[in-house]
Order: structure tokens, then C-alpha cells, then sequence
């Protein structure tokens, strides 16, 4: 049995940075990269299935990404998953979530997984919809945000709860094979060991362009894609009013706003 | 093809507070006056649901009697999906909620619908349908388009539209919707355990801590200022999956909603989207970062770039009790 990760290699921004000329997004020489928080719980929920498990399971993580995203695999390797997979080419620039998912759904045809996962969402645009399309294209029955999971594999289904509103937890029981999306605060992420690392780089990740998985042309970049990027920019300036000065002076600004706004519980 | 279909959410037989949010949306995003404002109801008794949405805005209630009365994301896509493909509205809302991120990704990809998440604003340029979210963690604006497709399905951030204050009494009408596979069955609602005696919603002064704290061991010294300041502590969701602070305690979508609050203070918190439900509509903010392009500065009424444990004590030396 096995269990696909769908990880991403998410961007953040550097302190200071600036829009591509194309007005689309940002210089990529301004984006930080990492693996994507909820993926490491989702890699995490695989791994401790398969050291729960009697049964033989593989752990295989795929990341739809050019070619630094082997960095994020590398740590998914890192922190105990079997095998990785990478698909890109640069027909797929302009993808959205959608068609990532489509993607990611041609890997699971061939993986045959009894379980998928997808982190509830990116750090970097939180769609939060790249599982659940990845279902919708498989045909799978799918439940998101899910922080408790009871499965045993091979079986007919499995138990989860999701997160809603409020913390309120709602437990439902889903047909296998199925896509979760998961939460973070699922398990606690392991750290990778020096060892793991350095035996992580060395194992091999599978390349894949969208052709070798049957996809066609159309399937990707925008014009496989359900929404399409117009424009990035900066908005304007919040409005946090800045107390400046030394940490005394700052300190001594917040006290007096306490002392105004919660006087009277202070 | 024209209209715009508001999908309600309800829980546990409840409507939730966003389908009123959607129903203002909607007004924001009508084309032309006459433009119809319909929404649908999709529960196991859906009549029971109708005076919540009978409100100015809306022209018409739809109601759609589902067999579950709990959520159950596929026969939500089986119904939706039908709805759509009858009416073929221009535009459909939902709200970016929890159990939105259940289906509607799956029900946008299968039908092949325009498709946008955690949109705040919608708008148009000449014919082309635009929807403005965030991207990189808030810091920038992402305008996106739809070319070619016929129906937009748009998930709506919360809190960004005031519900419509008038009552109506739109026309009502009926959909039957097809039969769903019974793939995912819900089991039963779990209440969050109450690990501590404090009720976040009600308190009117709170100092919430986040990551910036480091660790577990500097978890006493927030106490205990806190303590001093008469504030009540919260946390941001990190420090509550670490088992810092009681889930309880936990500020944001999925834990508490700070209702009561007058004054919040952050300390070492980024400001996740999903902190932010839970606070930013506090009228005032101040928020305590060592990182000056954290996004909680921009949803604050003040900001301090600085480290959190110097100013904690040199606040503490202004509480000498």
C-alpha cells in the first residue's frame, strides 16, 4: 500500500522586494523557498502510518515544481519518505491550483495510492483547493482539514475529524482510496537527522514532464487553468501607526494605551 | 447568462453568519440593477432556513432539501453542480469556510467553472469578471481573471462585507437535487474541551502570544505579565498545537473570536490570515514584532518593530503590583 504526499516548494518574500515587469508577480530573486508548513504534517501523517503499519507501506512524496523544488523533496526524503517525484516543464508556467491538481491526479493514476494528502493550503497563496480538485479529477472521495485520522491500510475506510470554525471537530468515515487535506497541529513534525539529510541527497528524484503522464498541452498553464493572473501589486500601506524610540519609550507608549484603553482591569 | 447564486452555508441546521456577508458581495458585484441576487439553501429542511436570508439584497430563495442534515461534501457537489448547470448564473458565491474547502474546488474542476478562492473584492473591467485576493502571506494583491468561462464560482473571505440590515421577501422556489454517492458519512460533532476555565470570547483586554516566544520555558513570563497587565493571555494557533497554552486559549478561525475585545496585543505574532479572523476587527491593536514586515502591522492600529522580551520588561516595570 501506499500513500502519496502532494508537497509544495512555497515562496515567501524578502523584506524588500519588487514586482516582475510584467506586473504578474514577484521578481523571483526577491522569493525565499521552503517546503510548505502543512506538508510536512502531511508527510509526517504518512510516515507514522507506515511505522504503525504490519503491512509493507511506501511513502511517496510529489511536488509539481522547476527544478529547486528538488529542495523541498529532498527534505521530504529527508524526514522519511521513500521516494519523491517531481513533474515540470515549462508548458506548465501559468498553472493554476486546478491544473497542479490535474497533475498530481496523473501521478496517482500511476501510484495507485490507497491515501492521498495535500496540506489544507499553501503559506505562500493559500488557495486551499489543490487537494480537493486532485479528488474531483480522480473521482475520489475526499474530507479537508483534517487534525485526527484513524486508518489502517489496506482497509475499506477511514475515520477522520475535521477542523471547522471554532474548533468545533466533526468526525466523519470516508471510503478508501481517498485525498485529505491536513492540518496543521495533526502530529507533532519530526526534524531530520544529519544522517537522514546527508542520505537524502543522495537518493534519486523522479523527473517527470506533463506529456509522460498523458496529459496534453491544453491541460496545463493557463489555458488548463480555472483562473488566470492579471495583475500583483502592493497595496497600500496598513494602518499600524508606528511607536518609535528606544525600548523604554516604546514600552512606556504601550503602557499609557493600556493605561487608556484597559484602565480600568489594570 | 446573468445572475448571481449565493450558496448558503448552515451548520447543524444554524445559517452561518458569511451567507448574509455574500448577500452584500453580491450587491458589489451586480453588473446592472436588474441584475437577479439568488440564493440557495441546501439542507435536510430548508424551509426552516428561509427568514434568515428573507433579506433586502436578495430576489429570490431557492431551496434545495438535501439527505443528510450534516455536511457532506459530495452530495453538496452533486447539488451545487446540478443548481449551476439549471440556472447557469454568471457568478456563484460561497463562502471561503471550512466546509467550503471540502468541496467547492471539486465542483469548480468538474464543471469547469471560473474559479477563485478567498476573494475580498470583485470587479469588472469592461466585460472581464476580476477578483482581487491576497498572495505571499497578505503582503501583495493578486488580481485574477477568467477568460472564456461562462460561470465564475468565487469563494468569499469573511468579514469583509457588513450583512444587508433590510428584510425582504423574495420569491421562493424549489430544486430537487440528484442523488449523491454515500462516500463520506459524518459521524458526530465534537465540542472543543474545555482544558480551561477561561472564556476568550468575553474578555475585554488580551495579550496573545505567538512563535516570537521562542519557547515552552518563556511561556511564564507572558503569564505572568499578563497577570500584571490585567489582560487576559491568548495565543496564536502555534503555541497552542505545541500544548503551551489549552486550545482554549487559541485566538483565530479555528480557535476563539475575540468579540469582546477592546485592546489586543500581540507579541510575536506574524499575523497568519487565519489569526486575523479571529481579531482584526478589535478597535485597538497593537502589535509587538521583531520583524517589521510582518503582516499583523498591517491590520494594526499601532505597531512596535522590536524584541518582545525587552519591551515585556521593560511594560512589566510600569505594573509595579
Amino acid at each position: 500500500m501506499k500513500v502519496l504526499v502532494a508537497v509544495k516548494q512555497v515562496a515567501s518574500l524578502d523584506e524588500d522586494f519588487e514586482i516582475r515587469a510584467d506586473g504578474k508577480d514577484v521578481e523571483a530573486d526577491f522569493l525565499l523557498r521552503d517546503l510548505n508548513e502543512w506538508d510536512d504534517y502531511s508527510l509526517e501523517e504518512a510516515v507514522k502510518i507506515r511505522e504503525a503499519a504490519t503491512t509493507p507501506v511506501e511513502v511517496v512524496a510529489v511536488c509539481i515544481g522547476p527544478d529547486d523544488a528538488d529542495e523541498a523533496l529532498r527534505k521530504c526524503l529527508a524526514k522519511g519518505a521513500d521516494r519523491a517525484i517531481r513533474v515540470w516543464d515549462d508548458a506548465m508556467l501559468g498553472s493554476d491550483s486546478i491544473a497542479i491538481a490535474r497533475v498530481i491526479a496523473a501521478v496517482a493514476r500511476r501510484e495507485q495510492p490507497g491515501l492521498l494528502f495535500a496540506g489544507v493550503q499553501s503559506a505562500d497563496h493559500a488557495f486551499a483547493s489543490t487537494g480537493i480538485a486532485v479528488a474531483a479529477f480522480l473521482d475520489w472521495p475526499h474530507a479537508a482539514v483534517i487534525t485526527q485520522l484513524a486508518y489502517t491500510p489496506g482497509a475499506a475506510h477511514a475515520v477522520v475529524r475535521r477542523e471547522l470554525e471554532g474548533g468545533v471537530l466533526h468526525e466523519m468515515r470516508i471510503d478508501c482510496p481517498a485525498v485529505l487535506t491536513i492540518q496543521l497541529g495533526i502530529n507533532t513534525p519530526r526534524y531530520a537527522s544529519l544522517r537522514s539529510i546527508k542520505q537524502a541527497a543522495a537518493k534519486p528524484i523522479e523527473v517527470l514532464a506533463h506529456a509522460d503522464l498523458g496529459i496534453a498541452d491544453s491541460e496545463v498553464g493557463e489555458g488548463g487553468s480555472l483562473s488566470r493572473v492579471r495583475r500583483m501589486y502592493v497595496p497600500e500601506k496598513g494602518r499600524a501607526q508606528m511607536i518609535e524610540g528606544s525600548i523604554e519609550e516604546q514600552a512606556a507608549r504601550l503602557a499609557q494605551l493600556i493605561e487608556e484603553r484597559a484602565g480600568g482591569a489594570a | 447568462m446573468s445572475g448571481i447564486l449565493i450558496i448558503a452555508e448552515q451548520r447543524r441546521g444554524e445559517l452561518r453568519p458569511a451567507t448574509l456577508e455574500m448577500v452584500s458581495a453580491a450587491q458589489s458585484a451586480r453588473r446592472s440593477a436588474g441584475e437577479r441576487v439568488a440564493v440557495a439553501l441546501l439542507a435536510d429542511e430548508p424551509q426552516r432556513l428561509i427568514p434568515g436570508v428573507s433579506v433586502a439584497g436578495v430576489d429570490e430563495i431557492v431551496t434545495v432539501q438535501t439527505a443528510a442534515r450534516d455536511f457532506d461534501p459530495d452530495a453538496l457537489e452533486a447539488a451545487v453542480g446540478a443548481l449551476i448547470e439549471a440556472r447557469r448564473p454568471a457568478l456563484v458565491l460561497v463562502p471561503h469556510s471550512i466546509d467550503s474547502f471540502g468541496y467547492a474546488a471539486a465542483l469548480a474542476a468538474k464543471g469547469n467553472y471560473g474559479f477563485a478562492t478567498d476573494v475580498f473584492r470583485i470587479g469588472y473591467e469592461g466585460d472581464a469578471l476580476l477578483a482581487t485576493r491576497g498572495g505571499y502571506g497578505q503582503k501583495v494583491n493578486v488580481e485574477v481573471d477568467f477568460p472564456g468561462r461562462a460561470v465564475v464560482v468565487l469563494a468569499m473571505r469573511g468579514n469583509m462585507f457588513k450583512p444587508p440590515e433590510g428584510r425582504a421577501t423574495p420569491a421562493v422556489s424549489h430544486f430537487a437535487a440528484p442523488p449523491a454517492r454515500a462516500r463520506v458519512t459524518g459521524l458526530e460533532f465534537i465540542e472543543p474541551t474545555a482544558s480551561d476555565d477561561i472564556d476568550m470570547t468575553s474578555a475585554e483586554f488580551i495579550l496573545a502570544i505567538g512563535r516570537g516566544i521562542g519557547e515552552q520555558a518563556n511561556v511564564a513570563r507572558f503569564q505572568e505579565l499578563a497577570r500584571a497587565l490585567g489582560a487576559v493571555l491568548g495565543c496564536s494557533r502555534p503555541i497552542a498545537d505545541a500544548g503551551w497554552l489549552p486550545k482554549s486559549r487559541q485566538i483565530g478561525q479555528s480557535g476563539k473570536t475575540a468579540s469582546a475585545c477592546k485592546l489586543y496585543v500581540a507579541m510575536g505574532i506574524s499575523g497568519a490570515i487565519q489569526h486575523l479572523a479571529g481579531m482584526k476587527h478589535v478597535s485597538t491593536i497593537v502589535a509587538v514584532n521583531a520583524d517589521a514586515g510582518a503582516s499583523i502591522f498591517s491590520i494594526a492600529t499601532y505597531g512596535i518593530v522590536a524584541d518582545i522580551f525587552e519591551i515585556a520588561d521593560a511594560l512589566r516595570a510600569h505594573f509595579p503590583h
